[in-house]
């Protein structure tokens, strides 16, 4: 009897504490199995010929073709330090032309202990990267194991965008502009920076910065109908953001949040602020949203044009219903398969979803 | 004269008693002050590496993240447990009988790093696990 009550209070912290989203679960779903036995799928593209290239966060790229798994070597060294890794992968628009292949990474590249986010390309040739270029590197290097971002999308332009989290340094990085982290970014396919970007003549500002007061987007892909950049981003306890990102603007962290610090303090008491965007969405409870994209394709049917969006916490894919740029619904897709690392389109017009300890499955509607 | 010396061997004797007593709690006390200290920096190497998983009081999240506050797993398989915080962790564990199949890659930790965060983990919230964990050990894992 007096065990009980301990215990009892026990359970009674647990279920307050593991509060879970209200979503419903979409019974409408199921899926099939693409890719098996990989542990952190943190992000993966398709080539011209149907193959794929997938990051394994713990440093591994693999070309899976045919049912087969190659390691492709000649990856740049790459920092393992918390969240950081091997991260993200995309094409070139006219890869088809050109070959690069863009990728980002933790990198202890430069002075100082630790690592910082970089951006890379470089060609595939057999099972082998070659002509490897770093085309960015945030500075200072830090060994701090969180926030690294980091996603990549081409616009149609041809502009490069990525996002660098901000390191776990919140006091210092995400709204100043002189320093790297906590930043969307926005660079030419070779490195260089766009002539119209909107820090260029600042002084001493980073200028590849596209868009700051960033806390750790781990989320961004390319509007199909408005081509605009839309990114997700980690909140602390609460407040994980959707946001549409715009030239020069300020996202607010750690000014504004609808979050709270994980022992449950405030750090904040603004929600809003004037020059400071809202988001277009935010979580609370946070789902730890990572992996980004719209369904653009006849093959779901009346879920065209539905967002979707992983969850690390909550191990499900989140489908967004979004009128007049709000979400009106969110629905559980691919419940309780594992961790959900990244989401993409394939060229077939199907939804392929990374999920941490199991690889990589196709979403089908039933 | 007799009673003189027995009051000298007794102050010699008890005087190298409390001698051995002093030199075994200076000990004792070197390792507490050593425990709390990688105590302290454990808290930090937490709050940097573990809490968007673990979460502040360890409580993990159900069935996502395991506890490893009042985690039977981590009080019962200490050397398992230091394993994954330095090598990483994957694949099935049952943790206060809830089955977790999750992911934990190698978190890029030094020895020290990872003994301060295991006596961190261990002494804190209600857990109480008495193992001392100290770079040498983990560097023999």
């Amino acid at each position: 009897m007096k065990l009980r009550l301990p215990f009892l209070c026990l359970i009674l912290i647990c279920i307050l504490t593991c509060a879970q989203d209200k979503n419903l679960i979409n019974t409408e779903n199921s899926h099939e199995v693409i890719v098996s036995d990989i542990d952190i799928p943190w992000g993966f593209t398709f080539l011209p010929d149907g193959s794929m290239l997938i990051t394994e966060k713990a440093g591994e790229l693999i070309h899976f073709k045919n049912g087969i798994k190659t390691t492709i070597s000649g990856l740049p060294e790459i920092y393992l330090r918390g969240q950081g890794g091997l991260m993200d992968i995309v094409l070139h628009p006219n890869y088809k032309d050109n070959g690069w292949i863009y990728f980002s990474y933790a990198s202890s590249q430069g002075e100082g202990d630790g690592g910082n986010t970089a951006i890379a390309r470089a060609k595939l040739k057999g099972s082998n990267l070659v002509n490897l270029e770093v085309l960015y590197k945030a500075t200072p290097n830090t060994t701090k194991g969180q926030h690294f971002g980091s996603r990549l999308v081409f616009d149609k332009e041809g502009y490069l965008f990525f996002t660098i989290g901000e390191r776990g340094n919140r006091a210092v990085n995400p709204q100043d502009i002189t320093r790297d982290c906590g930043k969307v970014y926005r660079i030419n396919a070779d490195g260089s920076i766009p002539k119209d970007n909107p820090f260029i003549n600042e002084p001493n500002a980073k200028k590849a910065i596209y868009s700051y007061g960033h806390r750790n987007p781990q989320g961004m892909t390319l509007h199909p109908k408005t081509k605009k950049i839309w990114t997700h981003e980690h909140g602390p306890k609460g407040g994980d953001e959707i946001n549409i990102i715009k030239a020069g603007k300020n996202y607010g962290w750690p000014v504004i949040s609808y979050g709270v610090n994980y022992s449950g303090t405030s750090f904040t008491e603004l929600t809003e602020k004037e020059g400071m965007e809202q988001p277009l969405h935010y979580w609370d409870p946070s789902i730890a949203p990572s992996g980004m994209a719209f369904i653009n394709s006849d093959k779901y049917g009346d879920w065209d044009g539905n967002l979707l969006v992983g969850s690390l916490k909550f191990q499900y894919l989140d489908m967004c219903t979004i009128k007049e740029n709000k979400v009106i619904k969110e629905e559980r897709l691919l419940d309780g398969l594992g961790r959900v690392r990244c989401v993409e389109q394939g060229p077939d017009g199907y939804i392929y979803v990374g999920i941490e300890n199991l690889g990589i499955v196709k979403l089908i509607k039933q | 004269m007799k009673t003189l010396r027995a009051i000298g061997l007794f102050l010699i004797v008890t005087s190298c008693n409390s001698n051995e007593n002093k030199a075994i709690d200076t000990a004792k006390k070197q390792e507490s002050s050593q425990l709390e200290a990688s105590i302290k920096r454990g808290k930090i190497v937490y709050n940097d590496m573990c809490i968007t998983c673990h979460m502040a009081n360890g409580e993990g999240v159900l069935r996502a993240f395991p506890p490893i506050a009042g985690s039977d797993y981590l009080r019962n398989n200490q050397t398992e447990s230091i394993k994954a915080v330095k090598h990483g962790m994957s694949g099935e564990i049952v943790v206060n009988g809830v089955t977790y199949n999750g992911v934990m890659t190698p978190l890029g930790l030094s020895d020290d790093e990872v003994a301060d965060v295991m006596n961190y983990i261990n002494n804190s919230w209600k857990n109480s696990i008495d193992n001392f964990v100290t770079p040498e050990k983990v560097s023999k894992l």
